[in-house]
């Protein structure tokens, strides 16, 4: 595709716009050629991402975006809040630990969705997660 | 969007069309848990077939659908997980161990019909 890399920018706020992310990330991974497995592994990270807004931070933003590097591309999933942060991010990443009453399974399990994971977080000013995922060479 | 539940029978359906808010999955299970007891149910099939994306929510949401489905007596099986869905829910880690699948409506009705029997419940031959 020689078009400019593609974004879109979804504001999340209720629940609604939990699935509207997820929806817009898929159609994006779709434009980009990514197996239909990869596509809903994306779709699937990012409900788990924007509903730790919503449950958490209250509101943020999901930024959904193509990315190219070392000759690869894929789709860089980005979630921001400033919400309260976490507090002990290596907990956060376990299974089964929870401060929200949830399964315990969303971050750690995002992080198995997809191929690159990083989370940035400072107590009382917000969260920021990025993870990617790379479309087969 | 409200999920449309069909009554046939003793079996309650459930056919989810289109993607789900959080609020949407809460008041499919409210709506299940109170219709099963109207109806006299003896099961629920809860029918994916249409979802894309099965989350951690949607997961616990279904498996304490079938945990109260149980309590009332009756049994809930869920059927029409797409292969990748089931991909995905490994990975995230969701496996519904304890909840009852089958691969569409079909096997699904063909199940309860089972369950129901082993169980004994009912009495007399089944409807």
């Amino acid at each position: 595709m020689a078009a400019p890399a593609a974004e879109v920018r979804v504001e999340i706020a209720s629940d609604d716009d939990v699935v509207a992310a997820r929806q817009a990330g898929r159609r994006l991974a779709e434009q980009l050629g990514l197996a239909l497995t990869d596509l809903t592994l994306i779709a699937t990270a990012i409900s788990e991402v924007a509903r730790n807004i919503t449950a958490y931070a209250g509101c943020g933003e999901i930024v959904v975006r193509q990315i190219e590097q070392r000759g690869r591309s894929g789709v860089e999933v980005v979630a921001r809040d400033e919400g309260p942060g976490i507090e002990d991010i290596e907990r956060a990443l376990q299974d089964g630990y929870t401060t929200g009453g949830g399964l315990g399974i969303g971050l750690p399990g995002a992080r198995r969705l997809m191929d690159d994971f990083a989370i940035s977080s400072h107590v009382g000013r917000g969260t920021t997660i990025t993870m990617t995922k790379w479309a087969p060479a | 969007m409200p999920v449309p539940i069909l009554k046939q029978g003793s079996v309650l359906i459930a056919s989810i069309q289109t993607a789900l808010t959080d609020t949407d999955v809460l008041r499919l299970q409210n709506k299940l848990i109170e219709q099963v007891g109207r109806y006299r149910s003896r099961g629920i099939v809860v029918d994916v077939a249409a979802i894309d994306v099965m989350d951690s929510f949607v997961a616990r949401s279904l498996r304490a659908i079938a945990q109260m489905t149980r309590l009332r007596g009756a049994e809930m099986v869920l059927v029409g997980i797409q292969p990748e869905v089931a991909f995905a829910m490994v990975q995230l880690g969701t496996s519904l161990e304890d909840v009852h699948t089958a691969l569409d409506l079909e096997e699904g009705l063909a199940l309860l019909e089972s369950l129901g029997g082993e169980a004994g419940r009912h009495g007399g031959p089944g409807s």
